[in-house]
């Protein structure tokens, strides 16, 4: 079972960064029946807002965290994004964390940077070693 | 038929309730929801700013925007009628009229800054400069030319999305620099609504260059590939010039072309490629970043930060009906 559950539009651009990430993951199809997780993981998502940040969070998106059972599996959440889009940038991100009650992990610029592979390589084998260990996670 | 050569066919009526490609009523819905006009900014709020820049910022600021203007005009007038023809479906080529009246539309709020802010004889002098300015002329030559070669949709698009998400970039530094100092904070206003529009372009030209590679050859792409690096890598090279002609003066030069790297690496994603230049070479100003997207740098990502200030989600209005929660 991988950790990382995710959306890309056909512009591709979450899909290249999960590729170049090299951990796998569930994507969810733009229409039809979103998948259900079984194991705690992490969302990677666009943001698709207008300018007054309606929207961002795309619908398949949504359809997917609609599901309560999946919802309560949710660790955290990687926005995908612009920063030309000004305060909407990777508002996804923070819309899910708010509605979720998770953090949002990083924000990426379209595919991502090396430097974002890398932390976001080390901050997911952080986080699911943390999830493994449950002795080790405060009360 | 007889010899009616000459004689366009009539276009079928367009249909928006047939649609061929989902992105087109998405990009036509999201960029009809920002539209926008100069009025809407007040950009008289800045006289006083302005009235405190040195000349020499006054003179680098106006001629910036007469570059700026000429790059939209270009892409108003030009740019976007020579993707028309190209266009995979009829809501694609509506999609690019309504790029192409933004482009007049960026275009004109530049004079509109001018007739608020400065004098007629500053104004003139600036357009006059760019209409002489050697590199200036020389990267709209290179992008003029990928649209007039009537060989090669693929290219005009490589060449559209080059302008649109890379060659902006030398000209928006600097109200992004103004605006993380407070100063001209509406003309910064204005201009993150025109950033704001361009990205839009600059990834919907190059989503339709990808639908476009799919159907080439391995060898075709492979082509095609290079030809872009090759021609951005041109385009670069004029561009470190210009940066160096208008910003050496105030030192800023090495802060712009961190800038430029950074958004040369975007332009290229935007048409499915990898970067091109290292992280180290890109790394932009955080104040430049925090003018771009102010606000979202508030709340601490969790991988990047200690976690200990962080907060869970601002409050933004974002209600959608499809949640059930
Ligand atoms: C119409 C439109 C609206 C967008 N709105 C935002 C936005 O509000 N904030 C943001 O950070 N990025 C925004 N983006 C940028 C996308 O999130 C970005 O390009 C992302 O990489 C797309 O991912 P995908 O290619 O996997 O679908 C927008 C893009 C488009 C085309
Ligand atoms: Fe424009
Ligand atoms: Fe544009």
């Amino acid at each position: 079972m991988t950790p990382l559950a995710f959306y890309s539009s056909r512009s591709g651009n979450t899909a290249r960064l999960i590729d170049r990430l090299g951990l796998g993951g569930t994507p969810l199809p733009p229409v039809g029946d979103p998948p259900r997780m079984d194991a705690p993981f992490v969302l990677v998502t666009p943001t698709y807002a207008d300018g007054e940040g309606r929207g961002a969070v795309p619908k398949p998106v949504i359809r997917f965290l609609n599901h309560a059972p999946t919802r309560a599996l949710l660790r955290g959440v990687i926005a995908c994004g612009n920063r030309n889009f000004g305060e909407t940038f990777a508002l996804a991100g923070d819309v899910i964390a708010r509605k979720c009650g998770v953090p949002v992990l990083a924000r990426v610029e379209l595919a991502g940077t090396e430097t974002d592979i890398i932390r976001i390589r080390a901050g997911l084998s952080h986080l699911f070693a943390d999830l493994e260990a449950p002795c080790s996670i405060p009360a | 038929m007889k010899d009616f050569a000459q004689t366009r066919p009539v276009p079928r009526a367009i249909n928006w309730n047939r649609i061929e490609d989902d992105k087109d009523l998405e990009i036509w819905n999201r960029l009809t929801a920002n539209f926008w006009l100069p009025e809407k900014v007040p950009l008289s709020n800045d006289l006083q700013s302005w009235s405190r820049l040195t000349d020499e910022e006054r003179t680098l600021t106006i001629r910036v925007f007469t570059g700026l203007t000429l790059l939209d005009t270009i892409q108003n007038a030009v740019g976007a009628p020579a993707l028309m023809p190209d266009a995979a479906t009829p809501h694609e080529e509506s999609v690019l009229t309504n790029i192409a009246f933004m482009e007049a539309v960026h275009a004109r709020s530049y004079s509109s800054v001018f007739s608020t802010l400065c004098t007629t004889a500053e104004v003139d002098e600036a357009f006059r400069w760019s209409a002489e300015n050697d590199h200036l002329q020389a990267k709209a030559r290179l992008i003029l030319d990928e649209y007039d070669a009537t060989a090669s949709p693929l290219r005009r698009k490589v060449a559209s999305v080059f302008l649109e998400s890379f060659l902006f970039y030398s000209g928006f530094y600097l109200p992004m620099h103004f605006s993380s100092r407070g100063r001209l904070t509406n003309t910064a206003d204005l201009i993150r609504l025109i950033i704001r529009d361009e990205a839009i372009h600059g990834y919907y030209i190059g989503y339709k260059f990808q639908r476009g590679m799919e159907k080439l050859t391995e060898a075709e792409r492979q082509e095609m590939k290079d030809f872009a690096f090759g021609l951005l890598f041109e385009l670069y090279e004029i561009e470190a010039r210009y940066t160096e002609e208008l910003y050496d003066p105030m030192g800023l030069t090495e802060d712009v072309k961190a800038f430029l790297h950074y958004n040369a690496n975007k332009a290229l994603q935007n048409l499915g490629f990898e970067a091109l230049f290292p992280d180290e070479a890109c790394r932009v100003n955080p104040a430049i970043l925090a003018a771009l997207s102010p606000g979202s740098d508030e709340n601490h990502d969790f991988f990047s930060g200690s976690g200990s200030s962080y907060v869970i989600g601002k409050t933004v209005a974002t209600e959608d009906e499809d949640w059930d929660f």
